[in-house]
């Protein structure tokens, strides 16, 4: 037994308990906006879980939720977050924190996007044919974008001013930038990428503008491969009171104003319109 | 243009200050797809010799077929070996999804058609008489395998090169099944497209340029071996 502890105690003390890696599938937003390279590490030091950040879509992050490639999940697109639910493929959905989209193009305007309602600044977009470049990726801003042509009652489908990029937001801001097109942009990346595009905002505050992120857990009962207990300490830490502040300080130094606000203590029902 | 040559100031900076990220980075990049390119040359000379030294029916496809390999679009293979390494996949077990295996691995399937491709080519090239020739003078078959691939190494370092070349620049596959993870797998082809998504332009140019610069010191050294043993 002696013999035994001697021979052990080395080999314990050189590898700490090393915990298994926890695959969070997110939006570009999150990363993009440099978030998640302030909480992550953080997350790692307080519970000795890696985290495999894999920075995608949401519509592909869900997809990979769907399949239980992933752990954990932090998205913004609720229409498809409630279906993965619904299906029990995701458990135990949280909100985490929003920010909100806003409407962006050429300074000069040429659709007359200023003080309208969204309903309105998007009939104008289409109106006036003015070019108009979407995600068409899938991702939780293309879903709201869908949202919002729905509401306005526009079908964007074969027209020739409305392009897709199928890239992430960063990219479409850039290409909107270089083709004088109006986009619609998380407020994250859009801070971020703001003085290199030079696209102002046309459009912004309206209710129907909400981007809302959730933490939802891949239910590692349907799927046994899932770090379930890396998930839900990846998503209690989320919520918890010290991440949430820093989240609610991220991005102030840098862009003067915060990216994304804390929500954790909001009620869910106040969030879903 | 201001941006190019910013990015070119930043990239010396980081490279004189060893930037212990970016040299993390280079290196990694380096170390993956250099071992993906040996892998290459193993599997794909071997193929190579294979298809060039045996008569068989049905060999003009197997040609056909590794030159179309040639142009694997990184982000089919990408896309490939991910579902198979997904851990629900049919390679799940091995654990290796998001890891520098898996680049390892993508990679070597871009890179081995590439080189059997061009060395079978170059072992088709040598007179068809040499083989016998050299077989007559009382040759093992081994000290003919290595006899044919010594006249023909001039192409045939020019197919490594090519091989490397392919692998080291690709990105659509070391994202997908590296996962672009900070300290594990992140590439400079991969960081590259992270800094410009994240309106880094600088950054992203600055590492644009070191990757040319590692591109172009392999590419001399293997130049340099090229041309030393040049036939006069």
């Amino acid at each position: 037994m002696g013999l035994m502890l001697t021979l052990s105690s080395p080999f314990l003390r050189a590898a700490p308990p090393t915990q298994k890696a926890v695959i969070l599938a997110t939006t570009t937003s999150t990363q993009d906006s440099g978030l998640l390279d302030e909480l992550i590490p953080l997350f790692e030091k307080q519970t000795g879980y890696p985290v495999k950040t894999i920075a995608v879509g949401s519509g592909q992050a869900i997809a990979m939720g769907r399949r239980g490639e992933a752990d954990v999940l932090l998205v913004h697109s609720p229409e498809a977050e409630m279906g993965l639910v619904a299906d029990g493929a995701g458990v135990h959905r949280r909100l985490v924190m929003h920010n909100d989209f806003v409407l962006v193009g050429p300074a000069a305007d040429p659709a007359g996007l200023a003080k309208r309602t969204a309903t309105e600044a998007f009939q104008r977009i289409a109106a006036s044919q003015s070019p108009f470049l979407s995600r068409g990726d899938n991702s939780g801003t293309h879903a709201q974008e869908l949202k919002l042509w729905k509401a306005a009652g526009i079908v964007t489908e074969k027209q020739p001013w409305y392009q897709q990029t199928g890239q992430g937001m960063g990219q479409t801001l850039a290409i909107a930038a270089e083709k004088h097109a109006y986009t619609l942009s998380d407020r994250g990346t859009y801070l971020a990428l703001q003085k290199k595009i030079g696209l102002p905002i046309l459009h912004e505050g309206d209710p129907s503008l909400r981007n809302v992120y959730h933490v939802i857990e891949v239910n590692p009962a349907r799927f046994p491969k899932v770090n379930g207990a890396g998930a839900r300490a990846f998503a209690d830490f989320l919520v918890s009171k010290a991440t949430q502040q820093r989240i609610k300080e991220f991005g102030i130094a840098r862009y003067g104003s915060p990216l994304f606000f804390p929500d954790a203590d909001v009620l869910h029902a106040d969030m879903h319109r | 243009m201001d941006l190019i040559w910013e990015g070119l100031r930043q990239a010396l900076e980081l490279l004189l200050r060893l930037d212990p990220e970016v040299l993390q980075i280079t290196l990694l990049s380096l170390k993956v797809s250099g071992i993906a390119t040996l892998l290459s040359v193993v599997l794909g000379l071997g193929l190579a010799l294979g298809v060039a030294l045996n008569e068989f029916p049905g060999k003009r496809l197997v040609i056909a077929l590794m030159n179309t390999g040639m142009g694997l679009p990184p982000v089919v293979v990408g896309l490939f070996v991910t579902v198979l390494l997904w851990r629900n996949g049919p390679l799940g077990f091995l654990g290796i999804l998001y890891t520098p295996l898996a680049i390892i691995l993508a990679q070597s399937v871009i890179a081995t058609p590439i080189i059997a491709g061009l060395g079978l080519a170059a072992l088709q090239h040598l007179p068809p008489g040499l083989r016998l020739q050299i077989l007559s003078l009382g040759a093992t078959r081994s000290q003919m395998i290595w006899l044919l691939l010594r006249e023909a190494r001039l192409p045939l370092l020019a197919a490594v090169m090519a091989g490397f070349g392919g692998v080291i620049s690709e990105v659509g596959a070391s994202i997908m099944v590296g996962g672009n993870l900070k300290g594990s797998t992140r590439v400079l082809t991969t960081a590259t497209v992270m800094e410009t998504s994240r309106g880094n332009f600088e950054i992203a140019f600055a590492l644009s340029f070191i990757l040319l610069v590692l591109a172009f010191t392999v590419n001399a050294v293997l130049t340099h071996l090229q041309q030393r043993s040049r036939p006069r």
